[in-house]
């Protein structure tokens, strides 16, 4: 016990600052990728919902292919797949480049792929659940459509969609675990990394999966409040 | 009674959603034709002959993966629903902690927790004579995922379960049945046709998940993906792994909704099927315009 305490410590001895690091990464990342997530998965939403069949049919082929393909998969198309790319038009330019994909940045992109095309189908439901009437009033009133999105369906949207999009938060926090493989030094490459040098690896993977634990009892309580926020105008019950 | 045509419809304007729908749908068949030409000028027939077998290969492994998986979750996840709704905290508590952890934490963490945490109890395994289990990585990924998916199963059946209206179950009781008939005959029944679309989106989300043994060395679909890409450097064996998993996450996808309609057909209401007061009486040609009965006043 008093090994295991040595080793999860902080400074020389232990791997505490390692892993601190680690989650401050996983934080950052699931932080930097929400609202690119929200807010493509808003105009697919938007694009879903529109009369137009060219549009509707464009943004259904984008979460079928998002939602379809495994996370992981995503990820290493992503990351290969740019890596490749950028190179080719490097190449154009340069002799031999030098070309390296920040993880993070893979990881960022790949996540948000994931990330809007569920919340499109989130954001889609709860468009659903507004009638008519709303934007009616708004062009009754004379506001232009943009003013109606702005000032009368998106806050309704916001409370409709918030139990739908904790979930997916939820799913992102977890789903961050997979940039780790390509070399991200989130929480589990850096107990992973632990696990390896002190060949103590159910201690250290244990550690990581109750600090991924934490996290997501951590964001349950800001989502609770988020939601009390978004419903204080709501009459109680 | 005078007939006059309607009017032909007003031609579609340019709308600026339209011109935004076309110009992305235009995109997508420029990535479509893009990707087509770029397998085309791949083609390297010796590439096809050596990895289209290893790739059925991971097909199948994928598959035993998720089928496998699915099965003992299901059978896992009846003692946890058992759990989670008793009223015994003995019973509920631990029933409870089990869908938590296997809910709130990354299933990839969950697979290296099993896999490489088992190296740490080696002699204890070795012991009760379980090491040869756990030093495999397609039966620790099996053991992981039946579980991962045995916590999600039970949370699906248990709101299904307690979906059913409760007069169910009193009507149940009042015909004098035992609380395990009710259970078997009535609640479980119509508690599965709830839960069988969410059961549908654990089966894609199973398939999809699965592609995280490969990070443990199962050769799976996506392990043999990774092997030949990492032996070719060829990014063709990702988009080919990406096509079959988007077909058979599709072709699953399909087949359940075909699934459901059938096994709910009980529960639709006929829609207005034709009734003979109903007939239309022109049968208007599809090239011109309806016709349009107005009286016309005299």
């Amino acid at each position: 016990m008093d090994e295991a305490l040595t080793l999860l410590s902080f400074g020389d001895q232990g791997w505490g600052d390692e892993i601190a690091h680690g989650v401050f990464i996983t934080i950052s990342l699931a932080l930097a990728t929400l609202p690119f997530g929200l807010i493509i998965g808003f105009f697919i939403a938007l694009a879903k919902k529109s009369e137009e069949p060219s549009l509707k049919r464009a943004a259904e082929i984008y979460t079928t292919i998002f939602r379809g393909l495994p996370e992981l998969l995503t990820l290493f198309i992503v990351f290969f797949g740019a890596q490749i790319l950028i190179r080719q038009i490097a190449l154009v330019f340069v002799d031999k480049p030098q070309i390296e994909i920040n993880s993070f940045v893979a990881g960022m992109v790949a996540l948000s792929l994931v990330f809007s095309s569920y919340a499109s189908e989130a954001f889609l439901s709860a468009f659903r659940a507004i009638p008519e009437g709303q934007y009616e009033g708004g062009s009754a009133v004379g506001l232009t459509r943009v003013q109606t999105m702005r000032l009368i369906i998106l806050p309704q949207l916001i409370r409709l969609t918030l139990p739908a999009l904790s979930n997916l938060w939820l799913v992102l926090l977890k789903d961050t675990a997979l940039v780790s493989v390509i070399g991200l030094s989130d929480i589990l490459r850096q107990t992973g990394i632990a696990a390896r040098v002190t060949k103590e690896a159910f201690l250290f993977f244990g550690t990581a999966c109750l600090l991924y634990l934490l996290l997501a009892v951590a964001s349950s309580v800001v989502l609770a409040g988020i939601e009390k926020w978004a419903n204080r105008g709501e009459a109680p019950r | 009674m005078t007939y006059v045509s309607a009017p032909p419809p007003p031609p579609r304007r340019w709308t600026r959603s339209r011109l935004a729908g076309n110009g992305l749908m235009l995109f997508w068949l420029a990535a479509g034709l893009a990707l087509a030409y770029f397998l085309v000028a791949q083609y390297d027939a010796e590439f096809y002959a050596r990895y289209t077998p290893k790739f059925f290969n991971g097909f199948l492994v994928t598959l035993q993966i998720v089928s496998l998986s699915l099965i003992i979750g299901a059978a896992v996840s009846l003692p946890i629903v058992f759990g989670r709704t008793s009223r015994n905290p003995f019973a509920a508590v631990p029933a409870y902690s089990f869908v938590y952890f296997f809910r709130g934490t990354p299933l990839i963490a969950q697979t290296f927790l099993v896999y490489y945490g088992a190296g740490s109890f080696r002699n204890e395994l070795d012991a009760v004579g379980l090491w040869w289990f756990f030093r495999e990585a397609y039966y620790c990924v099996i053991f992981t995922f039946s579980l991962n998916t045995a916590a999600y199963q039970a949370e699906i059946l248990r709101g299904a379960i307690r979906n059913v209206p409760k007069g169910q179950r009193e009507a149940g009781q009042s015909l004098g049945l035992s609380r395990w008939a009710i259970f078997r005959k009535i609640i479980l029944p119509q508690a599965l046709i709830i839960a069988l679309r969410p059961y549908g989106n654990e089966v894609v989300l199973m398939v999809k998940g699965s592609a995280i043994a490969s990070i443990v060395t199962v050769f799976d679909l996506m392990g043999e993906t990774r092997r030949a890409f990492s032996r070719t450097f060829d990014f063709q064996t990702y988009i080919w792994a990406a096509i079959i998993y988007l077909v058979v996450v599709e072709v699953l996808r399909r087949v359940w909704d075909m699934l459901e309609a059938r096994l709910t057909r009980h529960l639709k209401r006929i829609t207005e099927a034709a009734s003979p007061d109903e007939e239309t009486p022109t049968q208007h040609q599809p090239d011109e315009p309806p016709k349009i009965e107005i009286a016309l006043p005299r």
